[in-house]
């Protein structure tokens, strides 16, 4: 696959494209010249690393919607095996931008849920861009209630613009969808481990992600409000999408200093999207690390400490009057 | 624009709208929806609700746990609790000077208010939003005196009743924002495995957030007429969806219609109805008040 460079990759994408070239030329060639391409590709590798060494907020944003970003199904692939999708909310329609079902995790039986996105635009459009609409809610709560049935732990992968704003997703009850889900989730007796794994994006992220242990992917996101939805309200401007990056403390990384996310899961150097497989691996280990530290709790504990934590939320002061 | 306007020049017909302008602050009020020119006091003894259409205006937290609570025994919760700039948030303004604006203009410390009380000598927590500070959004304040409020009514075991008005997650808190989605569903849930009731009252306008957290988990979802009540905003949906929305979208009568909500209750009518709801679901006698 060969790899899609976003704007600022531009560098990176010009050594590429003569390495790519002067690998065409090597076989005709009467000299060699396979050192100049490692001496190249060494180049490219640590101009990577530095440029990802110090990515702004704005282009994280870039990195978690990139193209070629691994997607809910590429986890299920490398991560669980005996995946078993399961369909539908029972009432309304299956909902394609959420994936869910149930599968094995180094042999352990589970639920998976998780949004999808499209790769091609005729998957982007099936997918619907990974932007929920009721039932898809509806069908996570069905198996989250499954899972809970049957004592397995549920892991959920966040990538969401956010929920559908569409007239038949509001007349279905967009709101009450997302609400009965964190409502449920606050007192499920399984645990529930979420991780961002591209974009987390509001109330439509939030939905399946209230959690025992939240990790981010490095080049996540979650926020409030996107970050161009924020600037076209607050500064009147989507253009200002970078300032509002900037200032909402949308990636992981701010996240973790603010006590909002438990654990950062470093990505491949230049982003998941370069090997999906070392991705998978990594993440793989961390969920198994979070899934043992919940694993002892007999579920009125885990309820409790969920519980806990979510009442922890928030920052105010305490003056008296 | 009728012939007889398109002859008369423009000079007129600005004097003339200055003209209506004009009518002085504060003793009159005129309704925004049927133009109807009100004595202001006469709007007031009627819940700001206009006398000849019964528009339902927008009305401030305090009026309306005014209009709603006995006069006794009354005792604020979460006071205390005032907010802080945690993302040192500025856009145009800083949040803090935003903040303080707020307070000026209203007189709150944040956008919510939470009574203990009783309404019709029926004992109640009662959360308010105020609309008038920074939308009725939801931060770290809000989520955490409604979470209070709901403890108040656990530990006093009586009904929760939330009044909303926002529209939706406050911004300027970024991620603590989102999380009191949350947190104040987990104190919903909290209520109801204690078999406590919590009655949500959808008022103009229940956006966003709110409206996709906790509003809708009420044991008994109430609104008032006319409210817009919905997860995305018109204009973010007209803009996707690039078609005109349909007549009364996401207007209570368009809710209760889809069955999202359980009724429909006049502004005048709500304390009464109030106490017929909570004492039914506690299995009380009904008030005699």
């Amino acid at each position: 696959m060969k790899t899609t460079f976003l704007d600022f990759e531009q560098p990176i994408a010009e050594l590429e494209a003569k390495i790519e070239e002067l690998r065409f030329v090597q076989d005709d060639s009467a000299v060699d010249i396979s050192e100049e391409i490692s001496r190249l590709e060494t180049k490219s590798q640590a101009q990577t690393k530095d440029l990802y060494a110090k990515l702004t907020p704005w282009q994280i944003a870039q990195v978690a919607r990139h193209p070629q970003r691994p997607y809910t199904l590429d986890y299920v692939e490398h991560m669980f095996s005996d995946f078993q999708e399961l369909h539908g909310d029972r009432s309304f329609a299956d909902d394609h931008a959420i994936v869910g079902g149930m599968a094995r995790f180094n042999g352990q039986s589970c639920m998976v849920i998780g949004h999808q996105k499209g790769r091609d635009t005729k998957e982007k459009i099936h997918r619907n861009f990974g932007m929920p609409r009721p039932e898809g809610y509806r069908k996570a709560l069905r198996l989250m209630k499954l899972a809970e049935k049957f004592s397995m732990p549920v892991f959920t992968f966040v990538d969401t613009p956010g929920a559908y704003p569409g007239i038949g997703a509001e007349e279905r009850g967009q709101s009450e969808a997302i609400g009965h889900n964190l409502f449920v989730m606050a007192s499920l007796k399984v645990p529930i481990i979420s991780t961002v794994i591209g974009e987390g994006g509001s109330g439509g992220a939030l939905a399946i992600a209230v959690t025992d242990q939240l990790h981010m992917l490095q080049y996540s996101t979650y926020s409030v409000i996107s970050p161009e939805g924020c600037a076209s309200i607050l500064w009147k401007s989507a253009d200002q999408a970078s300032v509002a990056a900037e200032t909402m403390g949308i990636t992981a990384a701010r996240l973790k200093a603010l006590g909002l996310i438990d654990k950062i899961v470093n990505e491949p150097v230049g982003g998941a999207h370069r090997n999906h497989r070392a991705m998978a691996q990594t993440l793989k280990r961390a969920l198994a690390d979070s899934l043992r530290q919940v694993a002892d709790l007999n579920p009125m504990e885990l309820v409790e400490q969920r519980q806990a934590r979510l009442m922890s939320y928030g920052k105010f002061k305490e003056v008296a009057n | 624009m009728s012939w007889l306007q398109k002859l008369l020049p423009p000079k007129i017909k600005r004097d003339d709208s200055a003209a209506r302008k004009s009518i002085p602050e504060g003793l009159w009020s005129k309704c925004p929806a049927c133009e109807a020119v009100l004595y202001r006091s006469d709007l007031e003894s009627n819940h700001s609700v206009c006398p000849k259409c019964s528009h339902h205006q927008r009305i401030r937290a305090r009026e309306r746990l005014n209009l709603l609570l006995d006069p006794e025994g009354r005792f604020e919760i979460g006071a205390d609790v005032t907010p802080m700039d945690l993302l040192k948030f500025k856009d145009s303004k800083r949040y803090p000077d935003r903040l303080k604006a707020a307070a000026r203009e209203t007189g709150e410390q944040d956008a919510m208010v939470v009574l203990q009380g009783a309404i019709l000598s029926v004992p109640v927590v009662v959360a308010c939003f105020e609309f008038d500070f920074l939308g009725g959004s939801m931060g770290s304040v809000v989520g955490e005196r409604f979470v209070r409020g709901v403890h108040a009514a656990i530990e006093q075991r009586v009904p929760f009743i939330c009044i909303t008005a926002t529209g939706g997650a406050r911004m300027q808190e970024g991620l603590f924002s989102l999380m009191q989605m949350a947190k104040t569903t987990a104190a919903i849930n909290q209520l109801a495995v204690r078999k406590l009731p919590f009655i949500s009252i959808l008022t103009d306008p229940t956006m966003g957030g709110v409206s996709a957290s906790f509003a809708f988990m009420g044991d008994v979802v109430v609104a008032e007429p006319n409210a817009l009540i919905g997860f995305a905003g018109p204009r973010v949906i007209e803009q996707t969806v690039r078609e005109k929305l349909p007549e009364g979208f996401q207007r209570a009568e368009f809710l209760l219609e889809k069955g999202a909500i359980d009724m429909i209750v006049d502004r005048r009518e709500m304390r009464r109805r109030l106490a017929d709801l909570m004492t039914l679901l506690t299995r009380q006698p009904a008030t005699n008040a």
